[in-house]
C-alpha cells in the first residue's frame, strides 16, 4: 500500500481504545483510514487496565475483538512507532507530516522470542508503567498489535544487537532503520490522543516521590494485574510485604484549582472497583478506606457504589486528606485530615496509599495545530474549520465506554467532511 | 427547646450579612467541604471550629455560635489552608473579617488574648505612629490586674534586665516615649481610609 493517502482518507492519532473504535467505525463505513500510534503496539491504556468497571471483566476482551475487526479490514492502514509533527491546510485537505521511529524489527517477525533469549540488558517495562524491568528486546504486551518485537535503542552499537541479528531465524532485525518522515494529504483528522494521569509529585502534602508506599492509582491496576510486576498480589512497595490496610484518596489532583480544575469523572469508579480487587489480590483480608469529598457513581453506576458501600472490607471517609506523614518507626503512612461528618481530626495509618490520580489531556504540554479549539484544561473539542475532532480521552475525562461513544461520534463527523470533500471532486470530475 | 428557641439558633438571613459585611464573605459560598483547611492548620487540635466548620455554620445560619466563637481568632496568618485549598478560598483572610466583624459588633469574647493584643497594639501604635514597646507590654502584663501584672513582670526580670543593658528598653518611654515625626498626618491618613472604606461599603457592600 502506498503511504501517499487522499484527501477522501480520514487520519486517526492515536491508536488507544477510542483511536481504533473510531478507525474501525469508519473503515467499516467505506472510508480510507489511517491510524497513527506513537508507541510500538495498538491498545493505549486500555491494554493497561486489569479489570472494566462496574462488571469486573477484563479489558483484554474488547481489545481483542477490536483487533479482530481491524485484521479484518483492508481499509485501516496502521502506523505504530509514529507520531505526527505538523499539520496543514484546511478541512477537507490536510497535509500532515509524520515521523516514523525505527523499530530495527521488520514486518518479518513472527514474534518467536529467539532475539530477546540473547539479549541481557534490561529497561524499565513501560507496559507495567516502570515497576518492573524487561529485556531490551521485547513484544510491548501479550496483545500486542502487530504481533512484532521492538529492539530498545538503548542497544544499538552493543554486541547484544548483534547476537540479536545474529539469532533472529526469520531475518527480522535491521539494525540500519533510521528515522523517517511521511507526508500523508488527508480529509479529516481524528484526535484520539487519549489521557494521562496527572503528575502526582505535584501534590506535595501527598508525599508521592518520596514515600515508596504512596503509589497512583494507575499503578495500583498493575499490581493487581496477574500479568504486573507482582504477579497480581498487592505488595507494598517499600519492604514487599502484602498490603492490609490499604487508603484510596479521591481527587488527587483533580477539582483543585492549584491542579486540575475540572472534575476527571471516573477516578472515583476506579477507587471503587480497585477496592473490589482485594478480593482476589488479597484473600487473607486486606481492608481498605475510601477518603473522598462526595462520590460521583453517575447513573447505572449508583448500584456498583451501593454493593461496594455493603462491603465489610471497604470504609468509607468523608474527607479530604490534608497531608501524609511517614512514621519511620513503624514504616507506615499517618493520614491527617478533619472528616466532614462531625468534624472530627483524625491521624490514621495506612500500609499502602492509592492516589486516585486526575486525568489530563495526553497532549498538554505539546505543541499543536494553532486552530485546534481547546477547553480551559486543554482537552480537544475541535479545530475552527470543522475538519477535525477530539474523540475519547483526549476530549474529555471519560471511562471506556464513554471514550468509544466518543469516538463513534467522532468518526461520524469526520466522515462527513470526507463525504463531502469526495463528492466535491466528483462536481469538479 | 421549644420551636421558638430552635429557630432562634439559625438566623438564615446570616450568610448574606457576612457576604456583605465581613471581608472575603462573598468566598464562603464556594467552600465544598473538602477539610483541607481544617487538617492542614497547625493550631487545628486547639480550636473550637475548623474554619471548614466555621463556613458551614456560617450557611447554616449560626449567628451567635460563630461571631462570639473564640475560633477565628486563633488563626496565625501562617497561610497554609490559603495555598491549599483547593477551591482558592482566601481562608485565612476570611477568618480575620470575621474576627473583626465580631469586634465592631461587641460580640468578640471579651478576654481572648489575640483579640486584646490586637487593640492594645492598634491603640498603641495609632496614637503616636509608633510602636511603646514599654507601655504595650506592660499594658498586656497588667491586663487581668494588678497581682497577676507584677507577677508577669517578675517572671520576665532577667529578660528586661538583658534589654536594658543591650539598650533595647528604655524606661523614660513610659511617659510621653517617642513619635513620629507627623504623627496627625498619620491620624489624618487613617481617618481618611476609615472614610473611603465607609464609602465604598455605602455603594457596594463589600
Amino acid at each position: 500500500m502506498n503511504a501517499i493517502a487522499t484527501n477522501q482518507t480520514l487520519l486517526v492519532i492515536g491508536g488507544g481504545i477510542s483511536g481504533m473504535s473510531a478507525a474501525l467505525e469508519a473503515a467499516e463505513c467505506g472510508a480510507e483510514v489511517v491510524l497513527v500510534e506513537r508507541n510500538a503496539s495498538l491498545g493505549g491504556r486500555t491494554a493497561q487496565i486489569y479489570r472494566y468497571f462496574p462488571k469486573l471483566c477484563h479489558p483484554l476482551c474488547g481489545l481483542e475483538i477490536n483487533l479482530r475487526r481491524l485484521r479484518a479490514n483492508p481499509r485501516v492502514r496502521v502506523l505504530t512507532l509514529a507520531e505526527v509533527t505538523e499539520v496543514s491546510g484546511r478541512r477537507g485537505n490536510y497535509r500532515v507530516q509524520v515521523k516514523l521511529a525505527p523499530r530495527y524489527v521488520n514486518e518479518r517477525c513472527t514474534a518467536c522470542g529467539e532475539c530477546a533469549k540473547v539479549v541481557t540488558r534490561t529497561i524499565p517495562n513501560p507496559y507495567n508503567q516502570g515497576l518492573d524491568t524487561i529485556k531490551a528486546a521485547y513484544l510491548p504486551h501479550a496483545l500486542a498489535h502487530p504481533q512484532r518485537y521492538v529492539l530498545d535503542a538503548s542497544l544499538l552499537g552493543s554486541p547484544e544487537a548483534e547476537a540479536a541479528r545474529a539469532a533472529c531465524p526469520v531475518g527480522a532485525i535491521d539494525l540500519q532503520m533510521g528515522v523517517e518522515t511521511i507526508e500523508l494529504s488527508v480529509g479529516s483528522i481524528i484526535w484520539a490522543t487519549g489521557w494521562k494521569p496527572y503528575d502526582a509529585v505535584k501534590i506535595q502534602p501527598y508525599g508521592y516521590g518520596r514515600y515508596l508506599d504512596v503509589v497512583t492509582s494507575v499503578e495500583f491496576e498493575r499490581l493487581a494485574d496477574p500479568r504486573g510486576p507482582t504477579r497480581g498480589r498487592i505488595l507494598r512497595p517499600s519492604n514487599g510485604e502484602p498490603a492490609t490496610n490499604i487508603a484510596f484518596i479521591q481527587c488527587a489532583g483533580s477539582r483543585d484549582e492549584n491542579h486540575l480544575r475540572h472534575c476527571s469523572r471516573v477516578c472515583c469508579m476506579v477507587s471503587l472497583k480497585q477496592t473490589q480487587y482485594l478480593r482476589e489480590a488479597a484473600p487473607e483480608g486486606a481492608q481498605a478506606t475510601v477518603y473522598y469529598i462526595d462520590i460521583r457513581a453517575i447513573d447505572r453506576f449508583e448500584n456498583f457504589y451501593q454493593q461496594v458501600r455493603a462491603d465489610a472490607r471497604v470504609k468509607f471517609l468523608k474527607s479530604k486528606v490534608a497531608r501524609i506523614v511517614h512514621n519511620a518507626q513503624s514504616g507506615q503512612l499517618v493520614l491527617h485530615g478533619v472528616d466532614t461528618e462531625g468534624y472530627h481530626r483524625y491521624a490514621r495509618e495506612h500500609d499502602l496509599v492509592v492516589l486516585a490520580v486526575g486525568m489530563e489531556p495526553e497532549t498538554n504540554g505539546l505543541d499543536l495545530p494553532e486552530d485546534l479549539i481547546r477547553d480551559a484544561s486543554g482537552f480537544i473539542e475541535g479545530s475552527s474549520d470543522g475538519g477535525q475532532f477530539g474523540a475519547g480521552g483526549a476530549a474529555a475525562p471519560l471511562d471506556v465506554n464513554r471514550a468509544v461513544q466518543s469516538a463513534t461520534a467522532a468518526a461520524l463527523r469526520a466522515l462527513q467532511v470526507t463525504r463531502a470533500a469526495a463528492r466535491a471532486e466528483e462536481l469538479k470530475g | 427547646m421549644s420551636e421558638a428557641d430552635h429557630s432562634s439558633a439559625y438566623r438564615r438571613e446570616f450568610l448574606a450579612e457576612v457576604e456583605r459585611e465581613v471581608e472575603g464573605g462573598t468566598w464562603v459560598k464556594m467552600c465544598m467541604q473538602c477539610g483541607v483547611c481544617a487538617g492542614s492548620c497547625p493550631f487545628g487540635p486547639h480550636w473550637e471550629h475548623s474554619p471548614q466548620k466555621i463556613f458551614m455554620m456560617i450557611r447554616a445560619g449560626q449567628r451567635e455560635a460563630v461571631l462570639r466563637s473564640e475560633s477565628m481568632w486563633l488563626c496565625t496568618s501562617c497561610y497554609n489552608c490559603v495555598v491549599r485549598c483547593p477551591r482558592q478560598l482566601p481562608v485565612t483572610h476570611i477568618m480575620h473579617g470575621l474576627a473583626s466583624y465580631a469586634q465592631k459588633l461587641g460580640l468578640a469574647p471579651k478576654l481572648q488574648a489575640t483579640r486584646d493584643f490586637s487593640l492594645q497594639f492598634w491603640e498603641n501604635c495609632t496614637r503616636t505612629g509608633r510602636v511603646n514597646e514599654m507601655r504595650l507590654t506592660l499594658g498586656l502584663y497588667f491586663r487581668e490586674g494588678l497581682v497577676a501584672g507584677f507577677k508577669q513582670a517578675w517572671a520576665m526580670r532577667t529578660v528586661a534586665w538583658g534589654l536594658l543593658r543591650a539598650g533595647r528598653l528604655n524606661p523614660a518611654e513610659l511617659v510621653g516615649g517617642h513619635r513620629c515625626a507627623d504623627a496627625n498626618g498619620i491620624k489624618a491618613m487613617l481617618a481618611k481610609a476609615r472614610e473611603i472604606e465607609a464609602r465604598r461599603k455605602a455603594q457596594h457592600g463589600h
